[in-house]
């Protein structure tokens, strides 16, 4: 059977420090974040699953022009992580010489946690807005 | 269902730029006007309207915008509807009208688009443009399209082992390519600006989301496109020199997350571009030229790969030899493309087809590429969310 989990139910966890994703009953892939079918193979058998939390950064960049909302956050590091679980998820990432680092950053292990930042304007959910981020291993 | 034959009947664009005494309304009649002066036809031979816009509710507070613009161009009543698809709104527009035609839905019809950023400004502008990534997941973060490519970059790079400092270098080429080029464009944005900018400029303007700079993004723009389409019958009737579709494709994808490390692949491209060919009975080499969506320099290069222009991974390489200028093997954005046309959203996909046209009809007063027979547009919605293609030539298939 599907399984569903809410967006607030997924962030909500996340804060908790607790990623939630799905795990296909017919082909084993991972979900992250859940949606409405397996993203690997499409079936809906899907259970809920705590996935590891843990991953490898496989890009990111730092924003220092940022839209309406968001201004008062830069600069601020966008980062892509690989789960050990397989999925990609989009965060931040908290160190402020990203660029510095450059090309090395890709393929450091990473661990993801929620953090809530005030919600703007047209943002999904009117009262937070939980934002993965990822802390490095080594540091 | 066998599909008729269809054609471009004419084609319009305002200048691309700033605007702020022009209503999204006044910018598609004004590029409308320009598509049904060289049509040779009535307005009452015009049987629906194709519309497309990306952000109108957020730079104008205005939605709902077809039947308002049909009656303001004198075309009370007639079917019209906007389609939003983010950057490929007006292309995926010129298909569903397109397609209307070839099923003998209508005989004659008008697409385009319009669209007000720069009169929006940077801040609204940037946030407008990012409702086209995953309003959750990827704006969360505070993901914005910079960014997104930014991110591609920084991909392309470790994926085909080209060190970042060396793969923005031939980046820039792109910038210092598609300004030359739209410095020779009366319509262009930055018409007589920006042509002979040198590698160190583009490396060295503002940092947006790094490795990305100013140079490496098209700019925010104001302005509208148009092209009246028909049957062929309707079409070798009234023009004698009809330019004819002869494929389209298009595809999609869900978040940059969902993609994973194909998005340096572009995989709904590809799937978009084999569509157009297969439909158009051609191959990548059959092209002559091709407007392509270089929203930033990288973009580019990623999809002249994904087209099967140049294998993957080698698309920078090819702008260092050469390969994508107008003198090269096969010439990227004559007209300056995104970058130094300029990119009002909702009618960048109508305006590559004006180029097109242009083109294919001898009538380019610059960079036009001799004896060109076939050309082709690709436009990209939002992070490789939509793709449209679509081949256009002077002969039927």
């Amino acid at each position: 059977m599907a399984d569903t989990i809410s967006f607030k139910e997924y962030f909500d966890a996340l804060l908790e420090g607790k990623l939630l994703g799905l795990k296909c009953s017919d082909c084993g892939a991972y979900t992250c974040p859940p949606k409405a079918v397996c993203d690997s193979c499409g079936s809906r058998n899907v259970e809920r699953a705590e996935l590891s939390g843990k991953g490898r950064i496989t890009t990111f960049t730092t924003t220092y022009i940022a839209p309406v909302g968001y201004d008062k956050e830069v600069p601020y590091t966008v980062a892509m992580v690989e789960l050990e679980e397989g999925p990609w998820i989009v965060g931040r990432l908290e160190i402020e010489n990203a660029d510095e680092i450059g090309q090395d950053l890709i393929g450091e292990e990473v661990v993801v946690e929620g953090k809530e930042f005030p919600t703007e304007m047209f943002y999904p959910d009117k009262k937070k807005r939980v934002v993965p981020v990822f802390r490095l291993e080594k540091a | 269902m066998e599909k008729r034959d269809v054609a471009v009947l004419g084609v319009g664009q305002t200048k691309f730029g700033y605007h702020p005494d022009k209503s999204l309304v006044d910018l598609f009649a004004e590029a409308f006007y320009e598509a049904f002066n060289e049509s040779n036809i009535e307005l009452k031979d015009i049987q629906a309207i194709y519309y497309g816009n990306f952000v109108g509710e957020m730079t104008d507070g205005s939605a709902n915008l077809s039947g308002f613009i049909s009656d303001e161009i004198g075309l009370r009543g007639i079917p019209a509807r906007r389609y939003e698809a983010a950057c490929a709104s007006s292309s995926v527009a010129f298909r569903e009208a397109y397609l209307a035609v070839a099923h003998g839905i209508y005989d004659c019809v008008a697409v385009g688009g319009s669209e007000r950023l720069y009169n929006a400004g940077t801040a609204i502008g940037t946030r407008a443009l990012a409702t086209a990534v995953d309003g959750l997941h990827e704006m969360t973060a505070g993901l914005t399209f910079p960014g997104v490519f930014a991110l591609a970059a920084r991909l392309y790079s470790k994926k085909y082992e080209i060190p970042m400092e060396k793969l923005h270098e031939k980046m820039a080429l792109v910038s210092i390519k598609n300004h030359k080029y739209g410095a020779m464009n009366p319509k262009a944005q930055f018409y007589n600006k920006f042509g002979d900018l040198k590698v160190e400029d583009v490396l060295n303007s503002k940092v947006i989301c790094s490795p990305l700079t100013l140079f490496d993004c098209c700019p925010m723009t104001d302005g509208g496109s148009a092209v009246i389409i028909a049957s062929v019958d309707f079409a070798e009737d009234v023009i004698d020199n009809p330019v004819y579709v002869l494929g389209t494709g298009q595809s999609g994808a869900g978040g940059l997350f969902r993609q994973r490390e194909d998005m340096v692949r572009a995989i709904p491209r590809k799937i978009a571009a084999e569509m157009a060919y297969k439909e158009a009975k051609l191959t990548p080499k059959d092209i002559d030229f091709v407007e392509i969506h270089d929203c930033f320099t990288i973009a580019e290069i990623i999809a002249s790969e994904a087209m099967g222009f140049f294998e993957y991974g080698k698309g920078a390489d090819a702008v260092e030899e050469g390969e994508t200028w107008v003198e090269g093997s096969i010439p990227i954005n004559p007209d300056g493309g995104l970058i130094g046309k300029g990119h009002p959203v909702g009618a960048t996909g109508t305006s590559q087809i004006y180029a097109v046209v242009k083109q294919l009809r001898n009538e380019f007063k610059y960079n036009q590429i001799k004896d060109a027979e076939i050309g082709m547009t690709d436009t990209l919605g939002g992070d490789f969310g939509t793709l449209v293609n679509i081949i256009l030539g002077i002969h039927r298939r």
